[in-house]
């Protein structure tokens, strides 16, 4: 007769097939049975965190950064509750997450007992699925299941909730079955007849533009991989959403930066102008497309997305390609590449027109902003932080705001899974933990955070973790004294009422750093501004980096609310002769 | 065009909404009930009504219809929404006018008052099968299956005759002929 195991056991059982190294947690009644056998597992490491929404950052990070699901572990009420926004983020931005959390015993659920809260109805809208685990003999299916559920299809993050009783429970552990029961939920189904369809289309297009997101990331390094190639067959222009940045590299001649509200004049203009739009792992997201009813309004739309409902959500498509980013570009280029010469002469010529039209686009400079020798322009700190660290493997994580959009248009990605930041929740706080958590998983690299001073401190109690576990993470604060996309929202659309945006008893962030045991480095002044950035560089260990810079400086470019992609506001040096200037301020 | 303070896009174009009925499978297990009327509310759809119940005691399958009213577009996403859901296994819909297939609901009258009341009560009712199960010297309990708007119909015609209570189910589904839901 096989061996009996606790709740507990099996919970490390089940972590171990499924290779988690990692786990991201914090103690408390409900899951002492759990820590009590951690000590039994060496090849788990535990990261203890300061505040459960830290843990699911972390765990976040790590995710994104490694493609591998994050583990996180909580007690019952609280540590549910306090995860929650991690979850929410997860489920936004599509990371694969497997939280655990205890529960009091099940004969009290149901009787508010002490650190009791409904646990799976509170996640049951942020998660993809989640289990409560009132019998023991399931504990193991559900675990397992938990990790299929968590990372197949459209990652995003699943939650089992195990009651303290169940972790004392014996029974036998049972294997992760290899046989999947797909209960319709795969869709990989697309057919060569749709991938024929999207190469005729390619072949007709005069003005086509490619718009790829996070899902050619989640789809792992080989979409990446294949998107260049795609890219390169075509010799279409291609522009990224916020997440998928890094799968195409940044600095290459077709990439025409980001788009969206931030984006750059040339890829929002070439969006709307467009006649074949290629949708690859991107999701019509309401910053991406402006005013629906004139998005991109006389192209032919192609969407290419893992998860069904994605399709025709937002944006009418005409071409629907259902299915994992990788399998589909890759058959797209062998299907380009059988039929390459007549595909590559004609088509190439085709859109040079169009090339022309973009060059002219750029040639607008949409990025550029007026820099200072007195003080340090935020825009200036971003592009010198890229200059200084382009030529390590860097992996960038960012808080909300002003700060996100610097580091979005100004840094430029080459790999994939180098880039973490809160897109869909866009949750303040995201990019310290989520920091710590790419530290874990690549322990050799260089992680930035690149933040806002008012951001950094709804999380900032993480700089404790970061020691502990002696992470050399940089945290680079653009500290401008505001929340500043607030204040940029109060000055173009309210009037410049600065209600309650302006931080005030700021700490000190040197002494914030002596105080956790890390290390501080100011910048106020252009002129130091680059030994200041080396030094942090150069510091073998975690580092809070406070760089002064100009608290008026506003993100441009910018579509103004309820405007199509060719009505940007473009920056101050565009001001003055830029009629859409004139007109956009009136109708802000 | 008004002018809007908000950086999120105005609403525009508006279809108009139909009504389609919504049947669908899912494991019967603690909580799926939650998922389906919480996708529901969570995105803002409406629920006209809703009728539960296990339909397959091995397999432990539960059949949930739902009548909702929203544009293609709206019918479309609840569809793609629902099969996502883990312990969903499939997902049909049909419009109200469909005429390949049959919906019913049942309701229950209580009907008080003289014999020739209740008989009235009867009368009215017949077209939809009425069934008495419960009788007394003054009341009655009558009850009738049809769609839902000729209950609502019913309801209002037997208040005069003593109805003074109605028990509905929500409408339930299925397909004429021989064929299934693939």
């Amino acid at each position: 007769m096989p061996k009996l195991l606790t709740g507990a056991e099996i919970v490390f059982k089940c972590l171990e097939d499924q290779k988690v190294e990692h786990i991201f947690g914090y103690p408390g009644g409900a899951v002492l049975p759990i820590y009590d056998e951690l000590k039994n597992h060496p090849s788990i490491k535990h990261i203890l965190v300061r505040h459960e929404q830290g843990a699911g950052h972390a765990a976040e990070g790590y995710a994104r950064s490694s493609g591998k699901p994050g583990v996180v572990l909580v007690t019952s009420g609280p540590g549910a509750t306090n995860v929650v926004t991690a979850l929410t983020d997860a489920y936004m931005d599509s990371v694969p997450l497997v939280c655990i959390s205890g529960q009091v015993p099940t004969h009290l659920i149901g009787t508010d007992a002490f650190q009791e809260c409904d646990t799976t109805g509170i996640t049951r809208p942020c998660t993809k699925h989640n289990w409560l685990v009132k019998d023991i003999n399931d504990l193991s299916k559900v675990m397992h299941e938990a990790f299929r559920v968590a990372t197949t299809g459209r990652p995003g993050p699943v939650l089992i909730d195990i009651p303290k009783d169940i972790q004392f429970a014996k029974t036998k552990y049972k294997k992760p079955n290899k046989e999947k029961k797909l209960n319709g939920k795969s869709h990989n189904k697309f057919s060569q007849d749709q991938i024929d369809e999207l190469v005729k289309l390619l072949s007709k297009a005069k003005k086509p533009i490619i718009y790829s997101g996070g899902g050619v990331i989640n789809s792992g390094p080989k979409a990446s991989q294949a998107l260049r190639e795609f890219v390169d067959l075509t010799g279409f222009p291609i522009t990224s959403t916020l997440q998928g940045l890094g799968a195409y590299p940044g600095d290459d001649n077709q990439f025409l930066g980001m788009l969206g509200m931030h984006g750059t004049y040339e890829a929002n203009n070439a969006m709307h102008d467009c006649d074949l739009l290629i949708n690859i792992g991107a999701r019509f997201d309401d910053r991406i497309t402006g005013k629906i009813d004139e998005f991109s309004p006389n192209s032919k739309k192609v969407h290419i997305d893992i998860d069904p409902s994605s399709i025709n959500k937002i944006i009418k498509v005409d071409l629907a390609i259902v299915g994992d980013v990788t399998s589909v570009i890759s058959k797209i280029n062998k299907t380009i590449a059988k039929r390459k010469n007549g595909h590559s002469k004609s088509n190439k010529s085709n859109i040079a027109k169009w090339w022309e039209q973009i060059e002219k686009w750029k040639e607008k400079n949409s990025l550029n902003f007026v820099n200072s020798n007195e003080s340090i322009k935020p825009q200036h700190a971003v592009k010198r932080l890229y200059e200084l660290t382009k030529n390590k493997d860097t992996y960038v994580t960012t808080e909300v705001g002003q700060h996100q959009m610097w580091a979005a248009q100004h840094y430029k990605f080459n790999k994939p899974n180098r880039w973490m930041t809160s897109g869909g929740l866009g949750t303040m706080g995201y990019g310290l933990p989520a920091a710590v958590g790419v530290q874990i998983a690549h322990p050799e690299k260089l992680v930035i955070d690149i933040a806002g001073e008012a951001s950094v401190l709804m999380t900032m109690q993480e700089m404790s973790t970061a020691v502990q576990y002696n992470l050399p993470i940089k945290i680079f604060i653009l500290n401008n004294q505001y929340m500043g996309m607030v204040r940029q929202w109060q000055e173009l659309l309210h009037e410049k009422n600065y209600s309650e945006s302006y931080s005030e008893a700021l700490p000190d962030f040197m002494k914030m750093a002596e105080a956790y045991g890390c290390k501080g480095i100011k910048a106020n002044s252009p002129a130091d501004l680059d030994n200041k950035i080396q030094e942090m560089i150069d510091y073998d260990g975690p580092v809070i980096f406070d760089c002064h810079v100009d608290p008026n400086e506003n993100c441009f470019p910018m579509i103004p609310s309820g405007k199509p992609h060719n009505q940007m506001i473009l920056g101050p040096n565009d001001q003055e002769d830029n009629k859409i200037k004139g007109k956009g301020k009136a109708l802000v | 065009m008004p002018k809007s303070k908000s950086a999120y896009s105005i609403p525009t174009k508006k279809q108009k909404p139909d009504t389609y009925i919504f049947v669908v499978w899912v494991d019967n297990e603690a909580g799926v009930l939650a998922r389906v009327v919480g996708l529901f509310s969570g995105r803002g759809y409406n629920i006209e009504s809703l009728a539960v119940a296990e339909v397959d005691a091995v397999k432990n399958i539960s059949r949930i219809t739902i009548v909702t009213t929203g544009t293609p577009q709206v019918i479309d996403q609840i569809r793609l929404q629902l099969t996502k859901l883990v312990p969903v296994h499939k997902v049909a819909e049909f419009k109200r006018e469909d005429k390949g297939v049959i919906f019913k609901e049942m309701a229950l009258f209580k009907v008080v008052g003289k014999r020739n009341k209740i008989e009235k009560c009867l009368n009215a009712c017949k077209k939809f099968n009425p069934v008495i199960l419960d009788e007394t010297k003054t009341s009655a309990v009558i009850q009738i299956t049809a769609l839902r708007r000729e209950i609502d119909k019913m309801n209002k015609k037997l208040k005069p005759l003593g109805l003074i209570s109605t028990s509905r189910t929500g409408a339930v589904a299925m397909t004429r002929g021989a064929k299934i839901f693939n």
